[in-house]
């Protein structure tokens, strides 16, 4: 069971408090109308799916309740970083040579 | 009953203390501190269990958790059954019920022997798929019991397991798993500055390998005393945790790791109340893994008959129980430990027959050791065979030439052979932690790479062989302490041979055997590199080598050395298997916990359960609420009951407790902004005091729910939602709002249960509220339909909406949940004057099919959209956006043939059809031809006089009037596509 960090709470929470939200900073069409069909297309339905790190949206559930955003690396599971929902995407460059491998 | 073969002294039983038991309804007596092989040898029993295939005879193998022959059932009474137990690891207790498996009908004469004696090929690698491919149907008839009998291993038990589970979720800094030398002196050195340590190693007495070195001196102490020393320091220390008969089954992300404690299994009289097991949820800042290594057997022709096992599990008998293998041993070994076992035993009184080294020349130590005590050893040798039927009688002998090949030169008799294959460290937790292996090319052997997690693997798990290299390890990892002085030991040295002993005999005609639970042999894992199979990965599952519930402790190795021989590759790239958790298996009770029976899920009740219990109702479970179903009179059918309940409220009316639908409190100054970007429908000019019905969308156009929506000020909506869609369309909602709309200034707030809701529908429900309400006028004219009041109802507030489910006149009454039962009865005894029912969740049903209203998860699944559902109506055109409108106008969603919600009326107006059956456009499906749609809902109906349905139908709305086929069974039936209403298609009763 993961430890997950809530940027909101600023505590280390079992990952039974948490619900994974699919991945983040796929920001909703400002005027859907004006979008393409093909375009939205892939707004609903086509996410990266990534080997690595991943950038995804979390919800502390059973906590505080605010969705935020993590950096995930898929093969191994280690969580490198959380940040609020709105903040930007860190650089992953950064994380993954400070957090190693 | 004397003990056969138990020493005059020595190990670490009490003597003094007898323990009688029964194994196959044979009484014996043990001493306590036995487990259950331990007794069992004691008293000259080697047949233990038959083999899972072959059902050949089977003693023990090992003296521990690597064991895969000795599994047996322990009964206790009262429903207390564990199947699949190691007797290695059954601690014997006054009274034990045992029984071997397998076997029928007893263990000396068992009829699946002949299984052994079927034509070679039959049982082969892969013979699971091979032997059942064909004739189809031959599996259900056919294999498939005759595999349910014949093979198999413990029976399932029967009754409830009348034990109870607990769980701990527990942390510390320094977790120890293994309480050898290694592990105590981790223990040791972490604990000494204060960190909080757990040490959990799954035997009932810590210490390891220390309790079976007699000769061994640390400190000038004996081992045995160093080690109970040791425990007696970190008891004392109260930042120590010690738990016994506890087993690190599972190591996962972040060092959290399962360990699962046996509390009484142990124990011949259950103490009042207490758990069995417990299953610790731990987090570790840092692990020490200190599991040691498993010996391994030798892959030998019938190098599986009782009497025959591990030497180091001889040394465990011998040192730790006081018992002896047998009287005349044999012991072929790959390195220096099987010298260790073969000098224990002579000076107990063994007689050593042989030594048999496939080495030419033994280590220094050991050759010096053998001399001394005048042992014959047979260096280059192998054991090339054995005879005996239920115990070994003797073990033939070849001479390894210098080209390898081998010469048969003598037999020798024995009743025990002991093999020393060379010790394969146990990195099961370490893998799990998701750590590297590396391949140690000089000693064969896979050891810990790199770790993943905050963690460190000390002593033998760690390639750190014998008990001097494990001190030194274990207090190094602990830092602290230098590691005490060791003399008097033979430390083994690792790995040595694996893979298959070279014989001079037909391969086609002997069964050596690799993995003894799943009786595989060399030869299946041979035929499977020729049948081309190259990853270990798949020979492992077509021959099962590895797969039984000892997960290939005594087995992998083997196997993974024969297969690369086969592949003519170095080991390390064949690759290994994967170790999952758990290490051993850990009963279903203990994951489970008190999480069962009444405890398995909470229950939900409404307001009015109790009233509804003593009125005779039929409760249906509707996620966790309890719902009441209908409410049957004496002798009433459910259909009679229906029928009534429908029928009276359309006459009159009916009561109906609607509290478990999902209420969300909109408020804020954006709120009717929100609710249009939410909800289909158009909200602004929602007055407040008026309701509408909202349907709600997901981002990609399909309905997920639905609920009437009243607003009680510019900026307050009360919204209903489905009864199992609350929590889902809250986080929906949360879900946009802080991640999407930001700007809008809005909170949500989850009602459903600060509200009871009493729904009263029917002509007289007006009449039924008149005497009731206070201060709010309810007449036709004040309030009309999909309007809302406040007020007061029975002296307490409320929320009157005039909604209707049913078609009829209808109020849904909200009070304060507290005040729900008082004001149904008071509502009730109203309504009786009318002569009124209480209806259920299955009226409800029918009310409203007659009325073609939808039920979100029952006409929908996911894939449909209001289009599809006829529900056009319901959608704001003007608003610019809303969740779901782009979505809307995609190219899928425009299709003529998509499937729409029509009515159904069968033939037979009788004929109730299924719900989710499948319609098609002709009485016989064609194949290949998909199925036009399926039945969503369907009912006897009162008001129609006859059975009516709805459907969702590929371009169903033009087919008003076509004969549509629902194949069934016993045949298809016919039914007309009609509109979905069956009853006051012009909506003139909602007025009463
Ligand atoms: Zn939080």
């Amino acid at each position: 069971m993961l430890l997950i960090r809530c940027p909101v709470c600023e505590m280390d929470r079992p990952e039974l408090e948490f619900r994974y939200g699919g991945e983040a900073h796929v920001a909703r069409p400002l005027d859907p109308s004006s979008v393409s069909d093909q375009d939205w297309a892939e707004y609903l339905y086509f996410r990266s799916n990534p080997r690595g790190v991943h950038a995804e949206r979390w919800r502390h559930t059973s906590g505080c309740g605010r969705f935020f955003n993590a950096i995930r690396h898929t093969v191994t599971d280690r969580i490198l970083a959380t940040y609020k929902a709105g903040e930007p995407k860190p650089d992953l460059a950064t994380l993954t040579g400070e957090t190693g491998r | 009953m004397t003990q056969p073969f138990r020493t005059a002294a020595g190990g670490h039983v009490d003597r003094a203390r007898a323990i009688p038991f029964t194994f196959d309804g044979k009484s014996y007596t043990g001493h306590a501190g036995d487990t259950l092989a331990s007794a069992l040898l004691a008293n000259g029993v080697a047949l233990m269990g038959r083999s899972f295939k072959y059902h050949r005879p089977r003693g023990v193998l090992g003296a521990g958790a690597e064991e895969p022959n000795a599994l047996v059932s322990v009964s206790r009474g009262g429903g207390r059954f564990t199947p699949n137990l190691r007797a290695t690891q059954v601690e014997l207790y006054e009274g034990l019920v045992a029984e071997s498996q397998n076997r029928w009908p007893s263990l000396a004469v068992d009829v699946g022997e002949v299984n052994n004696l079927v034509p070679p090929g039959v049982f082969s690698a892969g013979f699971y798929y091979k032997t059942f491919m064909a004739p189809a149907g031959a599996w259900k008839g056919v294999y498939e019991p005759f595999i349910r009998k014949a093979a198999g291993l413990g029976v399932v038990p029967r009754e409830p397991d009348p034990d109870h589970y607990t769980h701990r979720y527990a942390f510390c800094d320094v977790l120890v798993v293994g309480a050898g030398a290694a592990g105590l002196a981790a223990a040791l050195a972490a604990s000494e500055g204060g960190a909080r340590v757990i040490v959990a190693d799954e035997n009932p007495a810590m210490g390891g390998g220390l309790l079976d070195e007699p000769d061994l001196a640390i400190d000038g102490q004996p081992a045995a005393a160093w080690a109970a020393q040791a425990v007696a320091t970190l008891v004392a220390r109260t930042n120590v945790t010690l738990l016994t008969r506890t087993q690190a089954f599972g190591y996962y992300a972040q060092n959290f790791v399962g360990l699962a404690q046996r509390l009484t299994d142990h124990l011949a009289a259950l103490p009042a109340h207490a758990p069995r097991e417990r299953m610790w949820k731990l987090r570790a800042g840092r692990v020490v893994l200190a599991t040691g290594a498993i010996e391994q057997p030798l892959v030998f022709p019938d190098n599986d008959r009782p009497g025959i096992m591990l030497a180091g599990a001889a040394r465990t008998y011998l040192n730790r129980y006081g018992v002896k293998p047998g009287d005349h041993a044999v012991v072929f070994t790959v390195d220096d430990s099987g010298y260790a076992a073969a000098l224990d035993l002579a000076r107990a009184g063994v007689a050593i027959a042989a030594v048999v080294d496939v080495r030419p020349e033994p280590g220094e130590a050991a050759a010096l050791a053998a001399n001394a005590a005048a042992l014959r050893v047979l260096s280059a040798s192998v054991i090339t065979g054995t005879s005996g039927r239920l115990r070994v009688s003797g073990a033939e002998i070849g001479k390894v030439g210098p080209d390898g090949t081998v010469r048969p030169v003598e037999r020798i008799a024995c009743d025990c052979v002991l093999m020393a294959g060379g010790w394969v460290p146990a990195v099961h937790l370490f893998s799990q932690s998701r750590g590297k292996l590396r391949f140690d090319d000089a000693r064969g052997i896979y050891l810990p790479g790199e770790p993943a997690q905050a963690q460190l693997s000390v002593g033998a798990c760690n390639g750190a062989f014998g008990i001097a290299a494990a001190l030194a390890e274990g207090f190094a990892a602990g830092g602290a302490g230098a590691a005490p002085a060791v003399s008097g030991e033979i430390a083994p040295m690792g790995g040595g041979f694996q893979g298959a002993v070279p014989h001079h005999r037909d391969p086609q005609k002997v069964k050596a055997f690799v993995d003894f639970q799943n009786d595989v042999t060399a030869k299946d894992i041979r035929l499977a590199v020729r049948e081309g199979f190259r990853s270990i990965e798949h020979v492992k599952r077509y021959t099962t080598n590895g797969m039984a519930t000892d997960q290939g402790k005594t087995s992998n190795m083997n196997g993974l050395a024969i297969a690369a021989g086969a592949l003519d590759k170095p080991v390390p790239q064949v690759g290994l298997t994967t170790f999952r958790a758990p290490y051993t298996p850990v009963t279903f009770g203990s994951f489970a916990g008190h999480s069962r029976d009444h405890l398995f899920d909470p229950v939900r009740k409404t307001a009015t359960h109790a009233w509804a219990q003593a009125n005779g109702a039929v409760f249906e479970d509707v996620g966790l609420w309890k719902r009441a179903w209908y409410f049957p009179k004496p002798g009433e059918t459910m259909h009679a009951a229906v029928a009534r309940e429908c029928r009276t409220v359309r006459d009159t009316g009916g009561v109906f407790d609607a509290s478990t639908l999902g209420k969300i409190e909109v408020v804020g100054p954006d709120a009717a902004e929100f609710m249009n970007r939410l909800y289909t429908n158009p909200w602004t000019k929602l007055e407040p005091g008026r309701c509408r019905y909202g349907l709600m969308l997901n981002e990609q156009g399909f309905v997920i729910d639905d609920g009437v929506i009243g607003r009680l000020a510019p900026d307050r909506f009360h919204v209903t939602t489905t009864t199992g869609g609350a929590p889902r369309v809250l986080a929906h909602m949360e879900d946009y709002l802080q991640t999407e709309f930001t700007d809008l200034k809005v909170w949500l707030t989850s009602t459903t249960e600060q509200w009871a809701v009493i729904a009263v529908q029917g002509p007289n429900a007006r009449r039924v509220l008149q005497p009731l309400v206070d201060g709010i006028d309810i007449s036709r004219e004040a309030m009309p339909h999909m309007s809302l009041r406040e007020g007061r109802i029975c002296g307490v507030p409320t929320r009157l909406f005039r909604v209707s489910f049913t078609g009829e006149l209808g109020f849904e009454v909200n009070v304060p949940a507290d005040h729900g039962l008082a004001a149904w009865e008071a509502i009730w005894a109203e309504s009786q004057r009318y002569g009124m029912a209480a209806y259920g969740t299955e009226s409800m049903h029918v009310l409203r099919a007659e009325k073609g209203f939808i039920i979100v998860g029952q006409e929908t699944d996911g894939t449909v959209t209001p289009n599809d559902l006829g529900l056009d109506w319901a959608i704001g055109k003007l608003k610019p956006d809303f969740v779901g409108k782009r979505s809307l106008t995609r190219p899928d969603m425009l299709k003529a043939d998509r499937k729409q919600l029509v009515g159904l009326l069968t033939a037979d107006p009788a004929a109730v059809l299924e719900e989710g059956a499948q319609i098609t456009a002709e009485a016989t499906p064609i194949r290949g031809r998909p199925a036009l749609g399926h039945v969503t809902s369907s009912y006897a109906s009162p008001a129609a006089g006859r059975s009516i349905a709805m459907a969702l139908v590929a371009g169903g709305r033009a087919r008003m009037g076509e004969t549509v086929f629902i194949p069934m069974p016993a045949g298809p039936i016919a039914a007309q596509v009609c509109e979905p209403i069956f009853h006051d298609k012009d909506g003139s009763r909602l007025d009463g």
